[in-house]
This record gives C-alpha cells, sequence and structure tokens, in this order.
C-alpha cells in the first residue's frame, strides 16, 4: 500500500508536470496545443544526447533541455499559433497547426536517431534505494518529486509574485482589456509558451529518466493522459492540473494492483469522459488560472 | 503499353486504389459531423465497432456479406446515439476531448476483449471486400452528401456551423440535427471499418487509435471542408502521397517513413496556414487570380 | 394579449439587467420598447426569443407559458426576432439567408430530393420564388444573390428582417433595426413595419430613434434600468415626466 502510494505520486507528479505546461496555454489562449507531447519527447532526446555523446553530468544537461523546450514552445506559437490568431475557425486550426508542427518535428527524431527505443547510459541515472517504512523508494524517484514540487511551486511563484505572472493572469482574463492596458500581448503570449513548455520538457527528461526509456513515440500516450488531468483539473486551472495529475498517477498505480495492467489506460479516459458530461468544468472550475 | 505491363501496373497500384477510397469514406466521416460545426474525434472507435461486428459475423454467422455490412453501418449510429446525448452539449475543444476520451475507452476495451483475442485482434478474416464495392460505398457517401447540400436540412447545417444560437431562434432544433450527423458520420465510418477489415484480412485495436483519427481529420482539412468532396480529394492526394515519396527517398537516400511523416506534417501546416480551404479551393483560387489578372488588363 | 411578460426578472451576476418587467403586446400591435442604453431592452428580447432563460417572473403566448422551453421551440410557436448586432450567415447568400429562416415553413422530406422526386424540386422553387418575393417586399431584389457579408450595413439589417419574416411568425423583435441607416431608408422600414403589422403579425420594436418609435408605434413601453417606467400610446408617453427625466438624465451622463 505505501509502496503503491509512493509509485503513484511519482508517476503522477510527471503528469502533473505535463499538464500543468498543457494547461497554462489553453488557460491564455483557450487552445490546445497538441505539439506540447512533441517538445517533451525532443527534449527527452536532447538531454539524451547532452548526457549520452556530450558527458554532461545529468543536474547539468537538465537545466539545458528544460530552457530548450522553452525556446522550442516559443517557435511553436511563432509557427503554428500566431499566424492565426483572429481567425474565425483558430480553435480547430491552432489544433491542426499544432499537430502537424508535432508531426514534422517527431519525423525529424526519428530521421535522425531511428524509430527505436534509446536509453540512457549506465550511471547516468540514480539506482541506489532507501526503505521508508515498508515502501522501497529509489533515489530517482525522490529526486524526480521533489523537482517537480519545487518547479510548481516556482510556476505558483511566477504567476502570484512577478510582473510576467500578473500580465500572463491578465491576457489570460481578456486580451482585449490587457492590449488596452498596454500589455504587448504577443509577447505575453510568447513567454506562456516558453513556460510551458518549459514545464513539458521538464516532464519529458523526467519521464525519460524514470522509465530509461526514449523513443519517438513516447509523447503520445502522455499527451492523451495530459488531456485527461487538464479535463479533471478544470481546463485552464493550475492548481487543478496539479491535483489531477497526482490524483490520475494514483489511479493508475491501484488500478494496476487491483484490476490488473490492461485496465490501466482505460482508469484516465473513463474518468476524462466521466468528467466531461457529468461536471465539465473539472474539479476547480474553470477560470482558475485567474486565481493562480 | 502492353496489356500485360498494364496489368503489373494495376497490381501494383490497386491497394493503393482501395486505400484512397477507404481513406475518402473516413474523410467523409470526420467532415459530416464537422459540416455543423462540430469536432468528433470518436471516428475511429465507430470504425473499430464496424470492423468488429462484421468480422464476427462474417466468422461465426452465414449471412451474406452485404448484411453484415449492413450491420456495421447501423450499430456505430446507434452508439452514437446515446454517446451524442450527452456529449454534443459541450462545445469546440471540450467535444474533441470527450471523443478523444470515448475513442480510446473503446479501443482499450477490444485490447482487453478475450472474445476477440485482446491485443492481437481477428486475423485471417476472410477476404470479401472487392475495390468496387469500397468505391460504391464512398460514392453513396458522396451521393448522400451532395443531396444533403441545398436541401432544408443542408441550410440548417449551415446555419448551425455559423451560428448555432441564432440558428436555434430561426427554429432549427440544432441538437437533433447535430445528432443525425454524428450517427451519419458514424455510419460512414462502420462501413469503412468493415470494408477495411475484410480487405486487410484483420481486425487489429492498434488501427484504431488516436492517430487514425487525427489522419482522417487531417484528409478532410488538407482537402477542405467547405465543399463536401474535399475531404475525398484530400484523402487521396495524401494517400497517394507516399507511393511517390517512397520513389523520391529510394533516390535520395532518406528513410521512407520519417520523410513520409515529415511530408504529411509540412503538407498540413502549409494548407492550415496558406490555404485554410483545403487543396480542393485551389482550382477555384486559380481562375479568380486569373480572372482579376485578365481584367486588370482590361481596364 | 397575445404576448404578455409578468414581473419578468433577470440577473447577471449581482446586476439585474431586466427587473420585473410586465408588458403586453396585442395582435397586430406595433409595440415599442424604449429606454437609454443598458436599460435591459436587449436582455428582455433575448428572454423572449429563449436565448437566455429569465430568472423568474413568466412570458406568455396566447395563453401558454413559454419561459425556459429552448429557443427553437419558441420560434416554432411563433416569434422570431433580428439582432442589434447583426447575425447573417456570412458566408449565405441573402437569398440563402432567408431560406434558412423559411426553415419552420417548409415541409419536405429528405429522402424526396434523394429520389429526384419532382415534388421535391417543386418545394424548393416555391420556397425560392418565396424568399424573393420577402427579398424584393425589403427593397433587396438586387443584391438577392450576394454574399451577407459583402452587403451594406443597412442591408443587412433589411436581409436579416427578411429572414425574420420568412417563417411567418405571430410575434417579431426588431432589436433597432434602423440603426446605420439613413434617412431613406429608415422611411422604407417605417413602413414595412406598418406593412406587416397590417398583414396581423405583431412587432415588438427596440428603438433608439424616437421620431420613429412615435410614429410607428401603438403603444410604448419605456425601460430604465431594467425596470418600466412608463406604458402607453406615443402621446402619454411622451409627455410622462419620468421619462423625460430618464432621457434626460441619461443624454447628460453621457
Ligand atoms: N450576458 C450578459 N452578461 C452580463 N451582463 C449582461 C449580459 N447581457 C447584458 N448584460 C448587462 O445587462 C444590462 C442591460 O443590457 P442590454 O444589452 O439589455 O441593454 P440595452 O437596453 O439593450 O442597451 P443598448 O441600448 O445599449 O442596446 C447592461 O448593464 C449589460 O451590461
Ligand atoms: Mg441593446
Amino acid at each position: 500500500m505505501g509502496q503503491q502510494i509512493v509509485n503513484g505520486l511519482f508517476l503522477g507528479s510527471i503528469y502533473a508536470l505535463f499538464a500543468l505546461g498543457y494547461t497554462l496555454v489553453f488557460g491564455v489562449l483557450d487552445i490546445l496545443n497538441l505539439a506540447h507531447q512533441a517538445v517533451f519527447m525532443v527534449c527527452a532526446y536532447a538531454a539524451l544526447v547532452l548526457v549520452g555523446h556530450l558527458h554532461l553530468p545529468m543536474f547539468a544537461a537538465f537545466p539545458v533541455a528544460v530552457l530548450l523546450g522553452g525556446f522550442l514552445g516559443m517557435a511553436v506559437d511563432r509557427i503554428a499559433f500566431r499566424p492565426l490568431r483572429g481567425r474565425s475557425d483558430s480553435n480547430i486550426a491552432g489544433l491542426i497547426s499544432s499537430i502537424a508542427l508535432a508531426t514534422i518535428l517527431e519525423a525529424a527524431v526519428v530521421q535522425v536517431f531511428g524509430p527505436d527505443v534509446e536509453r540512457f547510459p549506465f550511471g547516468a541515472v540514480p539506482t541506489r534505494s532507501l526503505k521508508i517504512g515498508g515502501a522501497v523508494v529509489s533515489e530517482l524517484q525522490i529526486v524526480i518529486i521533489a523537482i517537480a514540487i519545487a518547479m510548481l511551486l516556482g510556476l505558483t511563484w511566477l504567476l502570484r509574485r512577478t510582473r510576467l505572472g500578473r500580465r500572463i493572469r491578465a491576457v489570460a482574463e481578456s486580451p482585449k482589456a490587457a492590449r488596452v492596458l498596454g500589455v504587448d500581448v504577443d509577447r505575453i503570449i510568447s513567454a506562456s509558451f516558453f513556460v510551458s513548455s518549459a514545464l513539458g520538457a521538464a516532464a519529458g527528461v523526467l519521464f525519460g529518466l524514470a522509465f530509461n526509456n526514449v523513443s519517438p513515440d513516447m509523447g503520445r500516450s502522455v499527451e492523451l493522459k495530459g488531456l485527461a488531468v487538464i479535463v479533471l483539473g478544470g481546463m485552464g486551472s493550475m492548481p487543478g492540473a496539479a491535483l489531477a495529475g497526482v490524483a490520475l498517477g494514483l489511479l493508475e498505480v491501484f488500478t494496476v494492483a487491483w484490476v490488473g495492467s490492461s485496465y490501466r489506460d482505460a482508469v484516465a479516459f473513463g474518468v476524462l469522459f466521466l468528467v466531461l458530461v457529468l461536471r465539465p468544468r473539472g474539479l476547480l472550475g474553470s477560470a482558475a488560472l485567474r486565481e493562480a | 503499353m502492353t496489356s500485360s505491363s498494364l496489368q503489373d501496373l494495376w497490381l501494383t497500384y490497386q491497394s493503393t486504389v482501395a486505400f484512397i477510397g477507404l481513406n475518402g469514406l473516413l474523410a467523409l466521416s470526420v467532415y459530416t459531423t464537422l459540416s455543423c460545426g462540430q469536432l468528433s474525434l470518436a471516428q475511429a472507435a465507430f470504425m473499430a465497432i464496424g470492423a468488429y461486428v462484421s468480422a464476427i459475423l462474417t466468422f461465426h454467422s452465414g449471412a451474406p456479406f452485404a448484411v453484415n455490412l449492413a450491420v456495421a453501418t447501423l450499430l456505430p449510429a446507434l452508439v452514437s446515439v446515446p454517446l451524442g446525448l450527452p456529449v454534443l452539449r459541450l462545445k469546440g475543444v471540450f467535444l474533441a476531448i470527450a471523443t478523444i476520451g470515448f475513442g480510446e475507452v473503446v479501443r482499450i476495451f477490444f485490447v482487453n476483449l478475450d472474445y476477440t483475442n485482446g491485443a492481437l485482434g481477428l486475423t485471417a478474416v476472410p477476404q470479401r471486400t472487392s475495390i468496387w464495392m469500397i468505391y460504391a460505398a464512398l460514392g453513396t457517401a458522396l451521393f448522400v452528401l451532395w443531396r444533403i447540400r441545398g436541401s432544408r436540412a443542408g441550410y440548417a447545417l449551415e446555419a448551425i456551423r455559423e451560428d448555432e444560437p441564432a440558428a436555434r431562434t430561426m427554429g432549427i432544433d440544432a441538437a437533433r440535427y447535430k445528432l443525425a450527423m454524428l450517427a451519419l458520420g458514424a455510419a460512414f465510418a462502420g462501413l469503412a471499418g468493415a470494408l477495411e477489415a475484410h480487405y486487410t484480412y484483420m481486425v487489429s485495436p492498434s488501427t484504431y487509435s488516436f492517430t487514425r483519427v487525427v489522419d482522417m481529420l487531417v484528409y478532410a482539412v488538407v482537402g477542405g471542408t467547405s465543399v463536401f468532396y474535399g475531404p475525398v480529394v484530400g484523402a487521396a492526394f495524401l494517400t497517394a502521397l507516399p507511393e511517390v515519396l517512397r520513389e523520391i527517398s529510394a533516390r535520395v537516400g532518406l528513410a521512407p517513413g520519417p520523410l513520409r511523416l515529415f511530408v504529411n506534417g509540412a503538407v498540413l501546416l502549409a494548407v492550415i496556414l496558406f490555404l485554410p480551404e483545403g487543396i480542393s479551393s485551389l482550382p477555384r483560387r486559380i481562375r479568380d487570380r486569373l480572372r482579376a489578372r485578365r481584367e486588370a488588363h482590361a481596364a | 394579449m397575445l404576448l404578455s411578460l409578468q414581473g419578468v426578472r433577470r440577473t447577471f451576476g449581482g446586476l439585474a439587467a431586466v427587473d420585473g418587467a410586465s408588458l403586453a403586446v396585442g395582435t397586430g400591435e406595433v409595440h415599442g420598447l424604449i429606454g437609454p442604453n443598458g436599460a435591459g431592452k436587449t436582455t428582455l428580447l433575448n428572454l423572449v426569443s429563449g436565448l437566455i432563460p429569465p430568472t423568474s417572473g413568466a412570458i406568455v403566448l396566447d395563453g401558454e407559458r413559454i419561459d425556459g422551453l429552448a429557443s427553437h421551440v419558441i420560434a416554432a410557436r411563433g416569434i422570431t426576432r433580428t439582432y442589434q448586432n447583426i447575425r447573417l450567415f456570412s458566408a449565405l447568400t441573402a437569398a440563402d439567408n432567408v431560406l434558412v429562416g423559411a426553415h419552420l415553413k417548409r415541409n419536405a422530406p429528405l429522402w424526396r430530393r434523394m429520389a429526384f422526386l419532382p415534388s421535391a424540386a417543386a418545394e424548393e422553387r416555391a420556397a425560392r420564388a418565396a424568399a424573393l418575393a420577402l427579398l424584393a417586399r425589403v427593397g433587396m431584389s438586387e443584391r438577392a444573390f450576394e454574399r451577407a457579408s459583402n452587403l451594406s450595413y443597412g442591408e443587412q439589417r433589411r436581409v436579416e428582417i427578411a429572414r425574420a419574416l420568412a417563417s411567418s411568425p405571430r410575434v417579431m423583435l426588431l432589436d433597432e433595426p434602423t440603426a446605420g441607416m439613413n434617412p431613406g431608408e429608415v422611411t422604407a422600414i417605417a413602413d414595412l413595419i406598418r406593412g406587416v403589422a397590417r398583414a396581423g403579425h405583431s412587432v415588438l420594436l427596440v428603438e433608439h430613434n424616437v421620431k420613429l418609435v412615435m410614429a410607428v408605434c401603438d403603444r410604448i413601453t419605456v425601460l430604465d434600468f431594467g425596470k418600466v417606467i412608463a406604458d402607453g400610446t406615443p402621446a402619454e408617453v411622451g409627455r410622462d415626466p419620468a421619462v423625460i427625466a430618464a432621457y434626460l438624465g441619461g443624454e447628460a451622463a453621457a
């Protein structure tokens, strides 16, 4: 039981990181960025190259990969979203242009690395583990949970305490009003993409480390789970996404333990579907970004 | 060209021709719900239902293939009604997400269904589908959509797509129309699923993943959704493209898989950014451009 | 009375946009609804047409409650409308917009069209002819096949009126039909409204053009801050000190 909870928290914190970035962009733009999973995947490969080929230590490779993710996110905004802004069908069009970009990124990765699973070199991943109560906890799990919590706190601070955060929230509330108040909306959106994709990149690197498995399609299943998480948390809600991410992690781990591993994925989508039908606002309302 | 080399050509490309038809039908199934402004991404699930039920009927009943196809067309339409009643109240992205959720639940259900061999799926499904059947189905779907356009229902659908609340104040029962179109799209998808299963000899849950729906949506958007035949144009273009790319990639020495992915992505991006009405609008655009140039000359 | 509102209230957050309004429109009557900006006129039309449900109160059409019904059902009972911020289907032509408006009147099973039956073609021809006749009535014959988005402001308003008339409603709700029109167009609309009423349809007319309201309305209700402050014939309302105060107050503030 204790073991299950640890495993669930661990998985859930990765989901939460991924979903936070996802939901941030939705909160600001009301648009789903389906290239989020591609950034997640590309940055896992970036960490792999930094550690495996350039022999950087993991603690140095991680921030580099996260920064790269941020810049990639700004590029995604520039290419796939900004040109569509103001078009009447920008909702569906943005969905599609981001799918297109994800496809291109995936193609590039397959071309360079091939379609097969890659692993981090031995020694890059801490392998020691400790016993806490009855549960075996690996050092890696502790590090991942700690990083996730730190990033969540950092994001909360950013949104609540900084000028950038206030402007992001203003744009989320109403781009028109923000513009009237002299906010450079395009720049704020760009910054939101930076933050969002940096979180996605962090999730990607941690996911790759956690399962020691990096592959071109690793983002796909996480993308759909991320959808479930942000819907469950309430679209655009930061605390909701964090909470729902952890909840999904726990739910999956317990489903595997009690029902069987083949139903693990059904949980996410069953929950997703039910929430949308029964309580479309999700757990924590719809516009909670403003209160973040 | 001799008749034997023609025959070779046909043998090489007949499966491409078949898949152009099947993908065209699937693209129409996405278009059908899109035609009243609804993005449903449950089409792969409807396709799966059609494929499984028809294969099971083929294995366990002596019913003629036409009956199998009819069941595979009607059952997904029936299933779509209880799905649509709650889900069609959702708007835009939320509807898309809910239908993705439904699609994944259906796929995982089949992955876990022992009766149909779980994740392996059904193999050695007898080949019953001929290419003419695929095109007859595609033709029927096109015919139905063509006749809807310009009818009372067709005007209602356009009104709903543009401004649903305003359409309702004109007495249009938007919920009923949206449900009907969801069911019609589900029927097209189910029929395509059954035809494909009996063409490729197999039914496997992995065929009906999210990626497959995205493909269908891409066909529809690249072809253009402002006219009913646009999605078929898109499906034909993107299904034939890999054949061309295979030749090219062999010459320049790139792996065909990633090149195909890359070109798909690039075409999609280019169309959505620069040709929002899809490639089926190209002839009209060129005509308009030429006319404008002629008029400029005359003036 | 054909249409009556009894103590209708609608709040947004804490604000009561319509605050216990009552009014009654008789058959064939042109009923004006006036009031300063933000008085709640558009909200009242939204309530009657079912776009939003009232918080409390009753809306009765011909003896039956219609509040809380879906807007397409209310349309089917015989109430159609135009919009202050024009809501034509912009990709359709003027004629096609009117055809959409005729939805309730048309009776054309789809299968007949699928089977190419002559009866289907005849029905379509008749509907098209009726739409063109309506466009002629609002003076839009020449522009019938123009895309709605290419029409001028005044033309779009006229098409909206034709679209609302296409289902032969019992009550037509007009929300500022002459906004943005030139004086010639305004006169034509005034004549049209009178004609519609003579033909037995009732009209609930929201208008800022006081001269027009005084000229065409049988009765007028004045709304201020969601409340009815006056109700009567144009002459009575024009003399009412409360109305004059509300209007002068509004103008002084503006
Ligand atoms: N959907 C809504 N949500 C919140 N407030 C609303 C909504 N619709 C209207 N209001 C408010 O209700 C009040 C009445 O607005 P309404 O549009 O009915 O006024 P009006 O009389 O039509 O004004 P105008 O002459 O400017 O058209 C206004 O204060 C408006 O801000
Ligand atoms: Mg108004």
